[in-house]
């Protein structure tokens, strides 16, 4: 059974709320997605700023509202639950934010924050066990559990991604999402941290949902990739298959535009036109239609569902049996 | 002579007990029509130098404790204010990692174009000289875009205005401080092919800052990597990129996960970039350092000459990590 199984999850925003009525225009940030997470898998969600990602990944653990559909959180439907019913199954899944620095409570020492959320759940039955416990988990996260007493003004951003690790870890989840987790840090910590998750998902069996825009670092700790573009995913698959033979335009694109390091090794780049349309007017027919350089003309018309092309591998293209056959050369 | 050359710069913040030396003893040199990468993590002193190439570092509340920045031979720390107005936008054109930021929310993007036109080309300060620049960056339709507010406008369009505004001049340096950092790696990639067509185009200099090694390999002829307000490595670009001598430089690659290669564990630098005023003695980089040798932590080394066009400062460039890293 998946751990996670999202069904046609929406979620909408309404723009410029008239004083009467009801919202006219809606920004669609997440528009019928669904995908699942198996116990103990990393599933690496890309896409640009705007395609939703991050909306979806605090959707899918109720930090926001979904509009409609069905967040199937081991076997169960949370996506009406709420308040304390919610909160009792808020300890199976946690999140870690983007920014080291705004994800932490400045006026809570290290101490206090950890164990803030062993509180909330009644993990800790006296002091010393609550002590013992936040001293296991930053050792856990790579830290001296003498910081304990310290404020998160007094660490690094690496050291402070480091505790919001810790502070997620501390309920036991089954599921992390972690958005965006590596970006505001510098080159030579992000390994450190992609080292520690990983080594994190192997010793507790955590499943993770890894948000990000970076593909090298998604492609690295993912085992399927998930790629979204204005509020849907057009294509999803292995991560080593869909990075060597990906068969939708826009991924294709997506990986052509990665940087690489080696000046002798580059690889031929496609270049979008023009820049990514808003979410409240997507275009008709295929969102992508307007910028794909394969577009057809039933493409401006007609909207793709994703389809099985290779065993597990699916994509939302309806030029894509032209594409399927050819492999993205590196 | 080249263009700019800078002579161990030293740039200062704070006073008395808690002082900390931004840039210290940094020094590099740019030829016309070359582009010259500064690479380097948070703290490492790569925008305070590129700043203080037109003095636009504010001091106080920095010190220029020493060096030279000599710009087409003058020595820029050394200007008038009136000299300093004349190369800022002028000789010396920036544009910076937040386009949002840069530009005036409240002035439409073709008024502040004709600015700098204004200021610098008098003669051509009109809408079809801006147009031309527009054209030039590779907005369409451009004639519909001068009045365009910078809001209106994707963060892409918006770094390619920055442009425009920098090109107006047509500076002989142009000094980019990461501008595709806040870019989507597709809207990046556009900017880059721009950057590369543009300096073909133009024959002009570009100092080019940026923690993204991708892109270094992109651009750069030549690339300087620093460390803690030093310039650690200096080279040609392949040859830094495809065999780094300096042990930072060589943890930095590797520590970059790539699309094309798959490893079980990324080699990551173990502790933190040191902030300035709390620098390590010895070799800035020693504790962090796989091949560390007991004298790192005591003598700190120069930048020398280890190959011909090959800088580093490690004395150890050609040894073997230790067994026990």
């Amino acid at each position: 059974m998946p751990l996670l199984e999202i069904q046609n999850l929406k979620v909408h925003f309404p723009v410029r709320q008239p004083w009467f009525g009801r919202a006219k225009e809606f920004v669609r940030a997440v528009d019928d997605v669904s995908f699942a997470i198996a116990p103990g898998e990393t599933v690496g969600l890309v896409g640009e700023s705007g395609c939703g990602k991050t909306t979806l990944g605090r959707a899918v653990i109720k930090l926001i509202e979904p509009t409609s559909g069905r967040i199937v959180f081991e076997g169960e439907d949370i996506a009406t639950l709420s308040g304390a019913e919610l909160r009792a199954r808020r300890r199976r899944f946690q999140m870690i934010f983007q920014d080291p620095y705004g994800s932490l409570d400045p006026r809570l020492t290290v101490a206090a924050s950890i164990g803030e959320a062993l509180d909330i759940h009644g993990l800790a039955p006296d002091a010393t066990a609550r002590r013992q416990r936040i001293d296991a988990l930053l050792k856990d996260v790579g830290l001296d559990p003498s910081h304990a007493p310290r404020l998160p003004h007094e660490f690094s951003g690496g050291q402070r991604q480091r505790i919001g690790i810790a502070r997620a870890l501390a309920v036991e989840p089954r599921l992390i999402v972690c958005d965006e987790p590596v970006s505001a840090l510098d080159v030579s910590v992000q390994a450190q941290i992609i080292n520690l998750l990983q080594h994190l998902q192997r010793e507790h069996n955590i499943a993770y949902l890894f948000v990000a825009h970076d593909l090298a670092v998604v492609k690295h700790i993912s085992r399927r990739i998930l790629v979204m573009y204005l509020g849907r995913i057009v294509e999803s698959g292995d991560a080593r298959e869909l990075c060597r033979s990906p068969k939708h335009p826009y991924t294709r694109a997506l990986l052509s535009a990665v940087p690489v390091v080696d000046p002798d090794s580059k690889r031929q780049r496609i270049l979008l036109a023009g820049d990514v349309p808003s979410p409240i007017h997507p275009p008709g027919g295929c969102p992508f239609h307007p910028r794909c350089p394969v577009a057809e003309a039933r493409c401006k018309t007609e909207v793709p569902s994703l389809r099985e092309l290779a065993p597990g591998h699916h994509a939302a293209c309806l030029a894509s049996s032209r594409i399927a056959r050819s492999t993205y050369a590196l | 002579m080249p263009l700019l050359e800078i002579k161990n710069l030293q740039i200062e913040f704070g006073s008395g007990l808690s002082v900390a030396r931004a840039a210290d003893g940094v020094s590099l040199m740019l030829e016309a029509g070359k582009t010259l990468c500064l690479v380097g993590e948070s703290g490492s002193g790569k925008s305070v130098t590129a700043l203080s190439i037109a003095k636009l570092v504010p001091a106080p509340p920095a010190h220029y404790v020493g060096g030279e920045i000599l710009l087409e031979g003058r020595d820029v720390l050394k200007m008038s204010s009136r000299e300093l107005r004349e190369i800022r936008g002028g000789l010396v054109s920036y544009v910076f990692q937040e386009p949002g930021a840069s530009l005036n929310p409240v002035f439409r993007i073709g008024a502040q174009i004709k600015e700098s036109l204004k200021y610098h080309r008098p003669a051509v300060a009109n809408d079809a000289e801006v147009i031309r620049l527009l054209k030039l960056v590779g907005i369409p339709a451009p004639e519909s875009r001068l009045k365009n507010y910078p809001h209106e406008m994707s963060g892409g369009m918006q770094q390619r205005v920055m442009l425009a505004m920098a090109l107006a001049s047509q500076p002989k340096l142009l000094v980019a401080d990461e501008p595709t950092t806040a870019l989507d790696v597709t809207i990046q990639a556009q900017i880059i092919e721009l950057l590369r067509d543009l300096r073909r185009q133009l024959g002009m200099a570009v100092l080019l800052i940026t923690h993204n090694l991708g892109i270094v390999g992109d651009l750069a002829d030549d690339v300087a990597v620093m460390y803690a307000g030093q310039i650690v490595e200096h080279g040609p670009v392949r040859e830094v990129i495809q065999r780094p001598l300096h042990p930072y430089t060589q943890a930095l690659i590797q520590s970059v996960p790539e699309l094309d290669t798959e490893v079980a564990c990324l080699t990551a630098i173990p502790g933190t970039v040191p902030l300035p005023g709390a620098y390590p003695s010895g070799c800035r980089f020693h504790p962090r350092c796989p091949k560390a040798r007991p004298d790192c932590s005591q003598a700190a080394p120069d930048l020398s000459q280890v190959e011909p066009q090959r800088w580093a400062r490690c004395p150890y460039w050609n040894w073997k990590a230790n067994a026990l890293a």
